[in-house]
């Protein structure tokens, strides 16, 4: 954290810009495809020093927004089940399924541990032998290595009762649906930091040629978002559909080669349901059926409820970038971060939680 | 009241927590002297004003670094007191007891309250305890009230801050918050993270006789954090604020851990800070007057007050942008990531 203050300099954002001014000479469309590239740009104001022409469109990339309201309720479902223990991210706590939240239910008396990483989850299952931990997994292929390397150690450990209810999803594919629907008319895309550092550069080859989309890859702190930002209106400016990596430091063209293997040896590819996109083919993970004895899935017998949206609620439009916030009828009346109605209002990284904590 | 239950959130300082006070409390108990919601009460007497102030602590770990539940019983209820320009006179201390809890903790505990008192010269004059069985109760939870004095000429509110007021804090913020947050996670930091946890009624006291008149608001950023306290006060004095965030300051570490854990630190809890509103012609004897005392070495000025509108708050970000302030909404969470 020592070089932080220089990704944050007043100055150098001053000159990134002005620069960003001059090369945006009419309304463009770009994409920032990640909940905590929303969230960057709002916390550091970003906005109002962008050009007026230059619109950012959230993408579907916050893990919590994109979880089916299906899994949601099922997670709270095996909250209440007696001998459960839910051992979740911090994140989860708050989204609320068709019948109250995992808080609700832990007010309730379902034993639900906020945990810091999936091998605290392991820990605790190892501090709780009468009970079966359950850790609901969700999360894109940044999250998706850790989780796999503690199922490995699971098994190193003989650890019996200890389950991942697994709500991964994957981008590419994703990001692919998204592109192929003419309507957004997205002319770049800011494609994720932490992601890609695992999955690499290499992975946006194809929506590039398909879809002549230029795409830059950038950090999260402010200057790296300008200086991406720079990259994006100069392809689109001259007509180029390049890959462009603006965060060298963390992210290579080939991603991270052992995270990769990890992920493919404990999951695989599953058809998945993501809020206001549907079924994607491949763009799930589930556990290989060698690992079937940590699927929490199989344990406990569970099935996903086919859930519809709540009532009035936008933030599947939201979420692929069809609609903003404020466009949705519920956005800051019957729907805010105290009492959320959609998941993009509860979700630190979700784009209604950001317009209306920073935005309004 | 949608939600039949409590939830953790209720407790957290910020939104939910002000929801039931209104509409449950003040709804059945609300009064003038209670309904103004300040850190303690201020009540007129025939022969002077009293304050009188409550506040129960639960924390988890008991023990961090820095202090325990004790020292922070003891500052948290002497610093209410003093940020309505009071002079705390004595406390009251009462414990509830888990069984099984060990009896070298709660002297320690003990030791604790003592050492503090004594440091701050307010007595514990009254107290009371109680057990409940394993299981019902976390360890110990320690509720004390404070009585203090507010000497002649001192009116110092929430609802008084002016436009044109400059903002001036204390000290680095959020470093209780992200000491117990990262405890509670098991997660160690490079570097020396502790709670900030200290009384501050010299201090204040100071500031106050040598600018009479002049300092119109104080409060301490505890539950809920810096933000959640600017916007309170913004609603109160019905007037807006500007905050200019390259200059709060925060200690390098602090903001390491908050990167890390995806915490926003302008929501984290200071246990030993406060903020001041002051005649903007007195400002910059007051950073002075800060300056030149232990508790406000790292004072600085962080903003003003605005015509408003009234509750809303613009953080000019340090790298040149701008964005709004809300107070807390739900417990603060790490991210995941």
């Amino acid at each position: 954290m020592k070089h932080l203050h220089e990704f944050r300099d007043k100055g150098l954002a001053s000159v990134l810009a002005t620069e960003l001014e001059q090369l945006v000479d009419g309304p463009v469309r770009f994409m920032e495809v990640c909940g905590t590239h929303t969230m960057a740009i709002f916390r550091h104001g970003l906005r109002s020093i962008l050009p007026e022409d230059l619109h950012l469109i959230s993408g579907p990339g916050c893990p919590v927004c994109v979880t089916s309201a299906g899994y949601i309720d099922a997670f709270i479902k095996v909250a209440r089940i007696p001998r459960v223990t839910i051992a979740t991210f911090g994140d989860m706590i708050q989204v609320p399924g068709t019948s109250g939240s995992l808080a609700h239910a832990r007010s309730r008396g379902a034993r639900v541990e906020v945990v810091y990483s999936p091998m605290d989850a392991l820990d605790l299952a190892d501090q709780l032998p009468k009970d079966l931990v359950v850790f609901p997994a969700i999360g894109f292929e940044t999250t998706v290595p850790g989780v796999a390397a503690t199922i490995l150690e699971a098994r190193r450990r003989k650890q019996k009762n200890f389950t991942v209810f697994s709500a991964h999803k994957v981008m590419p594919p994703a990001l692919d649906a998204l592109m192929s629907n003419q309507g957004l008319q997205i002319q770049g895309l800011l494609c994720p930091g932490h992601v890609s550092t695992i999955i690499g550069a290499k992975a946006y080859k194809p929506l590039a040629e398909r879809y002549s989309l230029p795409c830059v890859i950038a950090g999260f702190e402010p200057i790296d978002i300008l200086q991406a930002l720079i990259l994006l209106a100069r392809q689109a400016g001259e007509g180029r559909a390049e890959i462009e990596n603006a965060y060298p430091r963390a992210v290579s063209w080939e991603g991270n080669a052992r995270a990769q293997d990890l992920i493919s040896k404990v999951f695989e590819p599953v058809d998945a349901e993501w809020r206001g996109m549907g079924i994607i083919p491949g763009s799930g993970l589930a556990l290989r059926p060698e690992f079937s004895e940590f699927n929490a899935l199989e344990r406990l017998d569970i099935k996903i409820p086919k859930i519809l949206e709540p009532k009035g609620c936008r933030c599947g439009e939201i979420l692929v970038g069809w609609c903003l916030p404020p466009d949705c009828p519920l956005f800051a009346k019957g729907c805010t971060p105290l009492e959320p109605i959609g998941p993009c209002m509860v979700s630190t990284e979700g784009t209604c939680a950001a317009y209306y904590r920073y935005g309004r | 009241m949608k939600n039949k239950t409590i939830l953790l959130d209720h407790g957290s300082g910020g939104l939910a927590g002000q929801e039931l006070i209104s509409g449950l409390f003040l709804k059945h108990l609300g009064n003038p002297v209670l309904s103004v919601l300040e850190d303690s009460a201020v009540i007129e007497t025939g022969v002077g004003r009293l304050a009188f102030t409550t506040d129960s602590f639960v924390v988890d770990p008991v023990f961090f670094p820095g202090g325990d539940i004790g020292s922070l019983a003891v500052h948290g209820t002497i610093n209410d007191l003093a940020m309505r320009g009071a002079r705390p006179l004595c406390l009251s201390l009462g414990m509830i007891l888990e069984e099984g809890l060990s009896l070298a903790d709660l002297e320690l505990i003990v030791i604790s309250i003592k050492e503090s008192s004594e440091r701050a010269g307010v007595p514990v004059v009254t107290g009371d305890t109680k057990v409940v069985p394993k299981g019902k109760g976390d360890k110990v939870f320690i509720n004390t009230s404070g009585i203090g004095t507010v000497p002649d000429g001192v009116s110092i509110s929430a609802s008084k801050a002016r436009p044109g007021d400059i903002i001036l804090l204390s000290g680095t913020i959020a470093d209780h918050g992200v000491t117990i947050l990262t405890r509670r996670a098991g997660i160690s930091i490079k570097g020396d993270l502790k709670s900030d946890t200290m009384a501050l009624h010299r201090f204040v006291q100071t500031l106050i006789e040598a600018l009479p008149g002049a300092i119109h608001t104080l409060r301490d950023p505890t539950r809920g954090g810096m933000a959640t306290a600017l916007s309170e006060i913004a609603k109160t004095s019905e007037a807006g604020m500007e905050i200019e965030e390259a200059c709060i300051p925060i200690r390098q570490e602090v903001e390491a851990a908050c990167e890390l854990l995806g915490l926003d630190p302008l929501y984290l809890a200071s246990e030993g800070k406060c903020l001041a509103f002051v005649a903007p012609d007195r400002s910059k004897r007051a950073l002075d007057i800060m300056r030149l005392q232990p508790e406000g070495k790292d004072a600085a000025i962080i903003g003003m007050v605005t015509k408003g509108p009234a509750g809303r708050i613009v953080l000019k970000t340090a790298v040149g942008g701008a964005r709004l302030v809300g107070p807390l909404s739900g417990e603060p969470l790490p991210r995941i990531c």
